[in-house]
């Protein structure tokens, strides 16, 4: 009830801020282009690299959003408020999970079978493309709000931002990069879809938790 | 059980504590790497496949090892500091994590040393390479996270936090090596098994390893005092301390 409210408002804000979340998708369709570019424009090559490519561009693209995550409602007093009212913080941690993925992750999820066409992917890692998308963003905006929870009140959050979450980014992007691949050369991928979601739920668990306490000590 | 652990969460007694411990372990990590690193270094025999270039696991195993136990004293500490909210085990987060991040980073460059001559290469993107260089970039970032607040005591939950989180880690860079199909070795050592090294060889190792581990609590006392000191500069005690002199 509570976080449906959290998240409508969540959902108001982005829509009054639009720059929130178009950038990082702008961010995203250039990183994209400027691949070809730098490597050379050989259809072949690209379907190779196209795995590795996509998801270092969602990474990116998800650390650019993550940043101001946080930033406004801890500057105009929404955090500390809340953490005053000693009101469970938990649904508004939960809705802007929620957010940040309806707002990043499933935009790339969306615009994934154009990035497809750019890239000359085929048919069959074009679709483990698009389930790897399915269960790993979700789990980059879970790590994204607890790094942007971590670096409310830091001084130098960006650069910092980045130090803290992309090691952990790393153990998603191998298992994902490597069901693509699996999936291009026609062999099984259901073992690494089924640790992306082990690793989904279990930050599902924890991660909340995290981000709470973060940002209690980051009002202290 | 806690009545003896109680006193430590006063960082008065902990400061003198160290202070205590800290030449007697400084004394025996000096020792343990001399007769270690001399013994496996100089007089251990050449192994049959790799020749002398073997010698350098004598500092790499053990770095490696210490590297992930560090960490894991590093998230006891964490895990103390926000659960029971006990200072001195924040400032001894911030004390471990440089000492963690060296060893890491001389386990990362003996195994690139030694990958040249055997592997042909400097780096190979494996599992537990990637994984060990993981986890220098999550001691960069506890690091990087407590010098990014204005208030050092938040810097310090934040670091404990991130620390915590960063356990997850640990099982993947041990169990890589069975896990995925890489090209560094597996395990020689194992508390179950029957070790797959030569005795000759074991011993300095063992003793190396041991060593690392006491040199490592010496520099964890002597980094400690030094953070208990300059947390605690405007008590009573640190000003009685420090007019002695």
């Amino acid at each position: 009830m509570v976080m449906r409210q959290f998240l409508q408002r969540e959902l108001r804000l982005l829509a009054r801020q639009k720059a929130d979340w178009l950038n990082p998708l702008l961010f995203f369709v250039i990183v994209l282009s400027l691949f070809p570019l730098g490597v050379g424009p050989e259809p072949n090559l690209l379907r190779l690299m196209a795995p590795g490519i996509v998801w270092i561009a969602a990474l990116l693209s998800v650390l650019l959003a993550a940043e101001r995550l946080f930033k406004d409602d801890y500057r105009n007093g929404v955090v500390e408020q809340l953490v005053a009212t000693r009101q469970p913080l938990l649904s508004y941690v939960l809705a802007k999970i929620l957010a940040n993925w309806l707002s990043t992750g499933l935009p790339l999820v969306i615009l994934s079978p154009v990035v497809a066409l750019l890239l000359n992917v085929n048919q069959a890692s074009f679709v483990a493309m698009i389930l790897t998308l399915l269960l790993g963003t979700p789990l980059l905006s879970l790590l994204s709000v607890m790094g942007a929870a971590l670096t409310v009140s830091a001084d130098k959050g960006g650069i910092l931002l980045a130090l803290l979450i992309l090691p952990l980014y790393i153990p998603l992007l191998i298992f994902a990069s490597a069901a693509v691949e699996a999936a291009s050369m026609v062999m099984p991928y259901h073992g690494q879809l089924a640790i992306m979601l082990a690793m989904l739920l279990f930050a599902l668990a924890l991660i909340p938790m995290a981000v709470i306490s973060a940002l209690k000590l980051n009002v202290s | 059980m806690f009545k003896w652990l109680h006193p430590l969460a006063k960082p008065e007694t902990v400061y003198h504590l160290c202070g205590k411990l800290y030449p007697w372990l400084m004394f025996a990590a000096i020792a343990l790497l001399a007769l270690g690193n001399i013994w496996g270094l100089a007089f251990t025999p050449p192994d049959y496949q790799q020749g002398d270039s073997y010698r350098i696991i004598h500092i790499h195993v053990p770095s490696a090892i210490m590297s992930m136990g560090t960490y894991s004293a590093m998230a006891i500490a964490a895990f103390v500091a926000l659960v029971w909210q006990v200072k001195v085990a924040q400032w001894s987060v911030l004390a471990i994590a440089p000492i963690g991040a060296v060893y890491t980073a001389i386990a990362l460059i003996t195994g690139m040393a030694w990958g040249k001559p055997m592997w042909g290469t400097w780096w190979v993107w494996d599992a537990r390479l990637t994984s060990e260089l993981i986890l220098l970039f999550l001691y960069l970032g506890v690091i990087a996270l407590s010098g990014a607040f204005s208030d050092r005591q938040t810097g310090a939950k934040a670091a404990s936090l991130l620390a915590i989180v960063g356990v997850i880690n640990l099982p993947i860079i041990h169990f890589s090596v069975e896990w995925w199909n890489t090209l560094h070795q597996g395990a020689s050592i194992t508390k179950f098994a029957k070790p797959s090294i030569d005795p000759s060889m074991l011993w300095p190792l063992l003793i190396s390893i041991l060593a690392f581990k006491v040199l490592m609590l010496a520099l964890t006392c002597l980094r400690l005092r030094t953070a208990i000191l300059v947390n605690e500069q405007h008590r009573p005690w640190v000003k009685a301390l420090a007019g002695e002199r």
